[in-house]
C-alpha cells in the first residue's frame, strides 16, 4: 500500500491556508474604521479538523477510493431504457408532463407558482441554447446577452411608446434575431474555444453597454413599471388603467392576487410549449439535419453543397429568438429589470442547464432547468453553503453522467420497408 | 463531337514559398473518365483542392460547364455540379446512412421555416422525392438494407461506396474521387470499376479520378495526366502513358 505523505501535507496545508484566510479573519466596523479580526475559537477548530481530515484522506487515498468504488452508481435499467425510447411511451410522458404542468397553478401554493414561472423562462432559455450548443455545436457563452436584449426592447418599447405586451413579445423576439444575426456573422469562421470567448465577449459589452447607455436604459437603475401582460385586454390588478377592464370585473369574480400569478404561469407554460414544438419540428427539418451534419463535418458540408454561413447563422438567430421572447417575458413578470439580471452567471446557468440535461436532448433540458433552479431554491437554508452544494452537485453529476440526465436520442428519418 | 465540361488550364497553387501546382493544364469531355496519378506528395490531391474551391488558386483558369469557377466558395462550385469525395472517408458518422444522403439534398429541398413548421403540401412532396432519391442510389450501391443504421458503424468498404451515393444524390455532373480504392480488396476495387463505368454509360456523369491502383486507372480511364512535383509530366491515353519514358523515369527512378 502506498502512502501520500507528501501531497497529504501539501494539501492540508493548502487548505489551512485557503480556509484560514477565508473563514478565520473577518473585517469589521469598529466606529468609523474597518479592523480584522480574529474568528472564535470553534471556527478555528472547524479549519483545523478539515485540514486534518484532507491530510488523513489524501494518506490512505487508495482504500477509501476502493471503499468508496463500492458504492453503486445509478443507472438506469435495460428495460427501463428500452421502454424510454418507445414513441408511444415518449408520447405518453410529454402528455403526463403537459397535463402536470396545467393542473399545478390550481393546486400550488403562490410561491410555488411563482418559483415554477421561473422554472418556465429557464426552460425557455435552455432549449433556445439547445439549438446553438447542442444542435449546431457552436459553444455560446454570450446567450444572456440576447435574453437582455429581448427583455430591454420590451421595457423600452413599453417605457417610450407605451407599446403591450404581446407586440412587445414579438418584437423582443425580432430584435433578439436581429442580435443574434449580427453576432453570428463575426464569429462564424470561429470554433471552439475561440468561439467561446467571442461570444463570452458579446454577452458582456451587451450588459456594460446596458449599464453605460443612461440616458436611454437608465444605466444601473433600471427601468421600472413595466406593464404585466393582459389576456385579450383584460388587466390582472385590482384597478384597470385608463380605457381598460380588468379580469375581475370582466369574469364578475372577486379580486384575487393570485389570478396574476397563475395567469403569467400559465402564459410562461404555453410560450414554452410553442417552443418545445417549433424546435421539435426544427430537428426534423432538413435545417435541423444540417445543423448537425455541420457538427460532424462542415468540410463535408462544404463539399456537397450545403452553405456554413446560411447554417449556422440560421441556428444563432432561432436560438437568440426564443432567449428574446423570454426576456420580454422576464420583464414583464418582474416589472423591472436592471443590467444586474444579465451578468454572466446566467449564461452559465443556462450553459450548464444544457449540458446537464444532455446536449441536445429536450426532456433533458426540461429536467435539468427544474432541477437547476429549484435546488437552489430548496437549499436555501443551508445559506452560504448552497453554492458550494450546488458545485458539490455538478461534479458528482460529471463523474456519474458525463452525458448528461437523458442524453439525445434524436429522432432519425427511419426507412420503412 | 461531346463538348468539355471541365477545362483547366495553366493552374498554379503557391504556399509561401511553396510552388505546390504549377502549371497544370486538364481537359474532361462530357462523359469521360479522366484520371490524375502521379508519385505522393505529387499535388494531385491540391489540385482537387483548387478545384473544388477548398483552395483559392494561385493562378490559372477553371471553365465548369461554359462557366468560369475560379475563386468561388467551395459550397457554390458544389452546387454548380461539382462534387467531390476526400481521401479520407468523411461521412456524417452519428447519422444513418438515410440522413447523410437527405442532408447532401439539402439544396434540393424546400427550406423555407414556415414551410416545414406547417408541413405544407411542397415540403412533403420535396422531402418524399429526397426519400426516393435516397433509395434509388442506396439500392444501386447495394446499402438499402443497412439504410437505418449510423454511417459510422459500417463496414469500410460500404463507407466508401455510401460516400459516392452521398455525391450522386446531389445530382452532379462532375464527380471527382479522390482515391476511392485505397484500401479496398480487390473484388471491392471491382465493384468500385463497375460502378464508374455504370455512371458513366447510364447516368451522363463525367469522372475525375485520383487513383494509385494502375490496374484500376489502366482499365477505365479514357484519358490520364500525370504530375510530378506539381508539374504536368505527361497525357494521353493510358496506352500512350504506359509507354512513357519519363513517367515510367519519375515512378521508378533512373536506372
Amino acid at each position: 500500500m502506498r502512502l501520500y505523505i507528501k501531497s497529504a501535507i501539501f494539501s492540508a496545508i493548502v487548505v489551512l491556508i485557503l480556509s484560514g484566510i477565508l473563514l478565520g479573519i473577518r473585517l469589521t466596523q469598529v466606529g468609523t474604521e474597518l479592523t480584522l479580526v480574529g474568528a472564535e475559537a470553534d471556527v478555528l477548530w472547524k479549519v483545523f479538523s478539515a485540514a486534518a481530515l484532507i491530510f488523513v484522506y489524501n494518506l490512505f487515498r487508495d482504500p477509501i477510493e476502493r471503499v468508496l468504488g463500492l458504492i453503486p452508481k445509478p443507472t438506469l435499467s435495460a428495460g427501463l431504457r428500452d421502454l424510454s425510447q418507445r414513441q408511444f411511451v415518449q408520447r405518453l410522458i410529454w402528455c403526463f408532463l403537459i397535463a402536470a404542468a396545467l393542473i399545478f397553478p390550481f393546486l400550488g401554493s403562490r410561491s410555488q407558482i411563482d418559483l415554477a414561472t421561473l422554472v418556465l423562462i429557464y426552460v425557455m432559455l435552455g432549449l433556445g441554447l439547445n439549438i446553438v450548443v447542442g444542435l449546431a455545436g457552436l459553444l455560446d457563452l454570450g446567450y444572456v446577452g440576447f435574453y437582455a436584449v429581448g427583455a430591454y426592447t420590451y421595457a423600452m418599447l413599453a417605457l417610450y411608446f407605451g407599446v403591450g405586451f404581446w407586440t412587445g413579445l414579438v418584437a423582443a423576439g425580432i430584435m433578439a434575431a436581429f442580435f443574434g444575426f449580427i453576432l453570428g456573422f463575426p464569429v462564424l469562421r470561429l470554433r471552439g474555444d475561440y468561439l467561446a470567448i467571442v461570444t463570452l465577449g458579446f454577452g458582456e459589452i451587451i450588459r456594460i453597454l446596458l449599464n453605460n447607455l443612461t440616458d436611454i436604459t437608465g444605466g444601473p437603475r433600471g427601468i421600472g413599471n413595466i406593464p404585466k401582460p393582459t389576456l385579450f385586454n383584460l388587466e390582472f390588478s385590482k384597478r384597470a388603467s385608463d380605457g381598460a377592464q380588468t379580469f375581475h370585473e370582466y369574469f364578475g369574480i372577486a379580486f384575487n392576487s393570485n389570478h396574476r400569478v397563475m395567469f403569467l404561469y400559465l402564459l410562461a407554460l404555453v410560450l414554452v410549449l410553442i417552443t418545445v414544438f417549433v424546435i421539435n419540428r426544427l430537428i426534423r427539418m432538413p435545417i435541423g439535419r444540417a445543423w448537425e451534419a455541420m457538427r460532424e463535418d462542415e468540410i463535408a458540408c462544404r463539399a456537397l453543397g450545403l452553405n456554413p454561413t446560411h447554417i449556422k447563422l440560421s441556428a444563432f438567430t432561432i436560438g437568440a429568438t426564443f432567449a428574446g421572447f423570454a426576456g420580454s417575458f422576464f420583464a414583464a413578470r418582474q416589472g423591472f429589470i436592471s443590467p444586474e439580471s444579465f451578468t454572466f452567471i446566467e449564461s452559465a446557468i443556462i450553459l450548464a442547464i444544457v449540458v446537464l440535461g444532455g446536449m441536445g436532448s429536450q426532456i433533458g433540458v426540461i429536467l435539468a432547468a427544474i432541477v437547476m433552479t429549484v435546488l437552489p431554491e430548496m437549499a436555501r437554508e443551508f445559506n452560504e453553503y448552497r453554492m458550494l452544494l450546488f458545485g458539490l452537485m455538478m461534479v458528482l453529476m460529471m463523474i456519474w453522467r458525463p452525458q448528461g440526465l437523458l442524453p439525445m436520442k434524436r429522432p432519425h428519418v427511419e426507412l420503412k420497408p | 463531337m461531346s463538348s468539355n465540361i471541365l477545362e483547366v488550364s495553366d493552374l498554379s497553387m503557391r504556399f509561401g514559398g511553396l510552388l505546390a501546382v504549377n502549371g497544370v493544364g486538364l481537359t474532361i469531355k462530357q462523359g469521360q473518365v479522366v484520371s490524375m496519378i502521379g508519385p505522393n506528395g505529387a499535388g494531385k490531391t491540391t489540385v482537387f483542392n483548387c478545384l473544388t474551391g477548398f483552395y483559392q488558386p494561385t493562378a490559372g483558369k477553371i471553365i465548369f460547364a461554359g462557366e468560369e469557377i475560379q475563386g468561388l466558395p467551395g459550397y457554390q462550385i458544389a452546387r454548380k455540379g461539382m462534387i467531390r469525395t476526400f481521401q479520407h472517408v468523411r461521412l456524417f458518422k452519428e447519422m444513418t446512412v438515410l440522413e447523410n444522403l437527405l442532408v447532401a439534398q439539402h439544396q434540393h429541398l424546400n427550406n423555407s421555416l414556415l414551410a416545414g413548421l406547417f408541413k405544407t403540401r411542397s415540403y412533403r412532396k420535396a422531402e418524399k422525392e429526397a426519400l426516393d432519391n435516397a433509395v434509388y442510389w442506396l439500392e444501386k450501391v447495394r446499402l438499402l438494407d443497412d439504410a437505418n443504421r449510423e454511417a459510422g458503424t459500417l463496414a469500410y468498404g460500404q463507407q466508401r461506396r455510401l460516400e459516392i451515393a452521398r455525391c450522386m444524390v446531389t445530382r452532379p455532373s462532375l464527380l471527382m474521387l479522390d482515391e476511392p480504392a485505397a484500401g479496398l480488396n480487390p473484388s471491392e476495387t471491382d465493384e468500385l470499376k463497375q460502378l464508374i463505368n455504370d455512371l458513366r454509360d447510364n447516368h451522363n456523369i463525367s469522372v475525375l479520378l485520383i487513383e494509385h491502383d494502375m490496374k484500376l486507372v489502366m482499365d477505365i480511364s479514357d484519358h490520364i495526366v500525370v504530375i510530378n512535383q506539381g508539374t504536368p509530366l505527361a497525357s494521353g491515353t493510358p496506352e500512350q502513358v504506359r509507354n512513357n519514358p519519363a513517367v515510367i523515369k519519375a515512378y521508378l527512378g533512373e536506372e
